[in-house]
């Protein structure tokens, strides 16, 4: 039994209840005891200052790949974990495209187990929607709820079929957990390695349009109406998905989505000189698609921001443009892009940020996070929001380096993560 | 601090050069014995014009038109290495075979023998001439090369900081040639 | 300063006066082509590889006779990456390269960025003869060459290029040349086949090939490949050469004489008339041979020159 810890004098942000002041916040026996002034100190409290620094919910990360297992070389469970830790995250998602496809409950409960035996962020599974992710057959969604997946995803590729995504949406509505799709329409995709436009033209490498996103969300938010089952949209990348989704919520449909840091903040012309750190999927689009994002975020019509982290080998990506594979990590990163970007570049406010990054995924994927009302497990992260730091991707608690921020300044970092009370993460962290 | 002029000395002035070439164009005459068998190739650059004027000279003499042509080394320097950026490459032509002819080379400056050794090469490459003499307008010495010019305007001592610099009315406006010194500091 | 740098990748982020360069470059190399003998020694005992992963028959002659003509050591490495490890292949290839000491490599591949990518990774020069859909500059730049024979300058003139545009590395490389060097340019082909924002890099675009013949003073008539038909970009080969085709009847009706330019090799029916590749205003032979030439410019103007030895050389007095 661990001590009980006093963090004192920091302050204070949950979203959850609409709370922005200087507080104390009392830890005990995993659990927030109480968050307010004049707490009184229990026996044997550890007391922490941490005045000057920000307290809030640990951070929820509900798109992550972890490549355990089948490609542990390049990222395990634990290792992931720790990484997230070391993010500001408490809790992560885990999709399902491992090898071998993490589509029943004794793999969803490997996972779990990983997670817990790494001692460092929370991890929770989501399931695969259809069996291998071959898009043929449903999995079982009610085993994988059992062993503890929280949704269910084909992420990696696209549900295709329209009769598939209807049936997962419809059947996963009995467990109450949402269907997270990857919205890509495959031929019009296929080949495509950047975003179709003027840069992916004169580099001479082929396009995806962003028609090839916004065909799969008008589906799935069809589908969504149809059925009254909750459609999560993954890593949302143009203006026109924006449009769509802003829509489908006017008109209350159970819709959410997400998108990512590097997303709101890169263009397609990170491509130029045939960087493949700037190569994943969905592609990085133009400033519009970029501006539309950022809107997005702030008037809440995209709920949340997720990593997609996505380990690859060095190696992996050191190749032609065409033959690297998608992906970046993001976990260590996502925090100080986000507050660099989006609240020092006036976007969003900070208990607005906390909100997309904690208690909006929490509630999404009804994870217990995302609050520090009393009760709530003590999933903390304290911020230190004057941190200037440079982004060295060689220091990181991640297996994998693919990183497009190599040498970026950033401002404001986690230097404490508490999961169920215990510090996973501590100090300045690795990317100084 | 600027730095004081670089001193120019007249070596040829426009009429000590049409005498020189004046003498030089008799003595191609006596070593080629003859017109017959002469072809007349200037080195670019202003090689060309000299061989142009000696031509004309021996002409106007004569009553023959030699033959002449053009020769760029640059492709053949052995310098190229080292020379930085790339030398522009000016014009080659060369009248017909060489085979059985007497070539004579026509230069501005002979100095350390590097240009002339190149056009021997070049010229090998372009046929196997009975004879090749060289002809120069200036012979500064400071040879690097076991190479002699068989007819010289004009000997100059010249040391390896100094310039002798050509001019001609063909390219440059006026006819003069005049050694500079550099300044030693 | 128009020194080349390192390697020749693409035409896009070459100044105008380097593209002058090359081609002024070019002239006097035409001339050593003309000799008896056909070498002159200026990269003696240098060490080219042509190191093509994409089958190509004419443009690695062409590169093989500007290295030999240079007295440059040629070797031919045909490496035709499994499509597994293709990048794979290409980082080894460049790091065992490096430890035989290359001085320069001629590079053609199937990916986009791979001379770019080859380049950043060796001290040799590397030079592009083809990647992927991006530049093919060597052939941009002997087309211009061969334009500005005919018509005596570039700027001013009108180009229209014909055919499969976007997936042209031919067509990008001539875009870059020609607006660099002034000259008007225009694009014509099916729509399935033109790049997206191509109007956005100075281009006109004519949606029908007798507007575009009505309007140009040269065409350079692209190839078109068979799999374009087999992917569903156009329904037929026969469509297109009855839609598209530069044709004897078409050119009659042209204002004015068109020269006409094709980088080969042809398909004599489907994007040209036999009839007009043989013609009078053909001078695609003259393209072959201005390769050559516009090769060893290349290879010329790329190799040695250690500015620091010039700069010792210089203080010394200099040669002469």
């Amino acid at each position: 039994m661990t001590r009980p810890l006093l963090l004192a004098g920091g302050r204070v942000i949950d979203p959850s209840r609409g709370l922005d002041q200087t507080a104390d916040v009392l830890l005990q026996d995993g659990k927030i005891t109480a968050v307010g002034s004049n707490l009184g100190r229990p026996d044997g409290v550890e007391v922490r200052s941490v005045a000057g620094r920000v307290v809030a919910p640990g951070l929820v990360d509900i798109h992550v790949h972890l490549r355990e297992p089948g490609n542990e070389d390049v990222e395990t469970v634990a290792t992931g974990a720790r990484a997230a830790a070391a993010g500001g995250f408490t809790a992560i998602c885990a999709m399902p495209n491992t090898d071998p496809v993490t589509d029943n409950q004794a793999a969803v409960g490997f996972v779990v187990r990983q997670g817990v035996r790494a001692g460092f962020a929370r991890v929770h599974p989501i399931g695969a929607v259809s069996v291998g992710q071959r898009g043929e057959k449903l999995a079982e969604f009610g085993e994988m709820v059992g062993a503890g997946a929280v949704a269910v995803s084909d992420d990696g590729k696209p549900v295709y079929s329209s009769h598939l995504m209807r049936t997962a949406l419809e059947y996963a509505h009995t467990f109450g957990i949402p269907v997270a799709d990857h919205c890509e329409e495959p031929t019009l995709a296929s080949g495509g390695v950047m975003h179709e436009g003027l840069v992916s033209s004169r580099l001479g490498l082929k396009g995806i349009p962003s028609a090839a996103e916004e065909i799969m969300v008008a589906r799935d938010i069809l589908l969504a109406e149809l059925t009254g089952g909750h459609v999560h949209l993954c890593h949302m990348s143009t203006r026109g998905s924006v449009e769509l989704i802003r829509r489908a919520k006017e008109r209350g449909l159970a819709v959410s989505a997400e998108v990512t840091p590097h997303h709101f903040t890169l263009t397609d012309h990170a491509c130029e000189e045939y960087d493949t750190h700037a190569k994943m999927n969905p592609p990085l689009r133009e400033a519009g698609d970029v501006a539309a994002l950022r809107s997005a975020l702030k008037e809440g019509v995209i709920d949340c921001i997720a990593s997609d982290h996505a380990p690859h080998a060095y190696d992996a990506k050191e190749a032609a443009f065409d033959d690297a594979p998608f992906g970046i990590v993001g976990l260590e990163t996502a925090f100080g892009i986000a507050h660099t970007e989006l609240v020092r570049g006036g976007v969003l406010s900070l208990p607005a940020l906390i909100e997309r990054m904690s208690t909006a995924p929490a509630k999404l994927f009804h994870l217990a996070g995302g609050t520090l009302a009393p009760g709530a497990p003590a999933d903390v992260v304290v911020l230190d929001l004057d941190d200037e730091w440079t982004v060295a991707p060689e220091r990181f608690f991640s297996k994998s380096r693919n990183s497009p921020f190599s040498g970026r300044r950033l401002t404001g970092r986690a230097v404490l993560t508490l999961v169920a009370g215990k510090p996973v993460h501590e100090g300045g962290s690795p990317a100084l | 601090m600027t730095r004081p002029a670089p001193e120019r000395t007249t070596i040829l002035d426009a009429r000590a050069l049409a005498r020189a070439l004046q003498r030089m164009a008799v003595e191609v005459l006596e070593q080629a014995q003859g017109t017959d068998a002469l072809i007349l190739i200037g080195i670019q650059r202003r090689g060309v014009e000299l061989a142009d004027r000696i031509a004309k000279l021996i002409e106007k003499e004569e009553g023959f038109v030699v033959p002449r042509g053009a020769l760029d080394i640059t492709l053949y320097r052995d310098d190229l290495e080292t020379v930085g950026p790339k030398p522009v490459i000016g014009e080659t032509r060369i009248p017909g075979d060489l085979t059985g002819k007497h070539v004579v080379i026509v230069d501005d400056v002979l100095y350390t023998g590097r240009t002339a050794r190149a056009a021997l090469d070049e010229l090998a490459d372009f046929g196997r001439p009975e004879r090749i003499s060289l002809c120069v307008l200036v012979d500064r010495g400071g040879r690097e090369l076991p190479i002699q010019a068989d007819i010289v305007g004009k000997q100059v001592k010249a040391g390896a900081r100094d310039r002798v610099e050509v001019l001609v009315e063909e390219l440059d406006g006026r006819d003069l040639v005049e050694l500079v010194r550099r300044e030693t500091s | 300063m128009t020194a080349l740098g390192k390697d020749l990748v693409g035409l896009e982020h070459l100044a105008p006066e380097q593209i002058r360069l090359i081609l002024d470059t070019a002239e006097p190399f035409k001339e050593v082509s003309e000799r008896p003998i056909k070498k002159v020694p200026a990269l003696r005992g240098k060490t080219i590889v042509n190191l093509f992963f994409e089958a190509s028959t004419r443009t690695r002659i062409s590169f093989e006779f500007a290295e030999k003509r240079l007295s440059a050591d040629t070797v031919n490495v045909a490496a035709t990456g499994s499509s597994v490890s293709k990048g794979e292949t290409l980082v080894d290839t460049a790091k065992n390269l490096e430890a035989m000491r290359i001085d320069m490599v001629v590079i053609r591949h199937g990916a986009s960025g791979a001379a770019q990518f080859l380049g950043s990774r060796i001290r040799s020069n590397v030079i592009n003869a083809g990647d992927g859909k991006h530049e093919h500059p060597t052939q941009a730049l002997l087309d211009l060459l061969t334009i500005r024979d005919k018509h005596g300058k570039i700027e001013g003139l009108k180009v229209c290029l014909v055919g499969d545009i976007l997936h042209s590395r031919v067509a990008r490389s001539n875009i870059w040349g020609l607006t660099k060097l002034g000259a008007q340019v225009g694009v014509c082909g099916p729509r399935t086949l033109l790049p997206r924002g191509i109007e956005e890099l100075g281009v006109t675009v004519f949606r029908r090939i007798e507007d575009a013949i009505a309007w140009a003073d040269v065409l350079n008539v692209l190839r078109l490949q068979l799999e374009r038909m087999e992917k569903g970009f156009i329904p037929s080969l026969r469509e297109y050469y009855r839609v598209f085709g530069v044709t004897v009847e078409r050119l009659e009706r042209a204002p004015r004489d068109i020269t006409i330019m094709h980088p080969g090799p042809m398909n004599r029916g489907v994007e040209i008339d036999s009839r007009v590749a043989d013609g009078s205003h053909s001078v695609i032979l003259d393209q072959v041979t201005n390769g050559v030439a516009v090769r060893m410019a290349v290879l010329y103007l790329l190799a040695g020159g250690r500015p620091e030895l010039a700069d010792a050389a210089k203080r010394g007095g200099g040669a002469e």
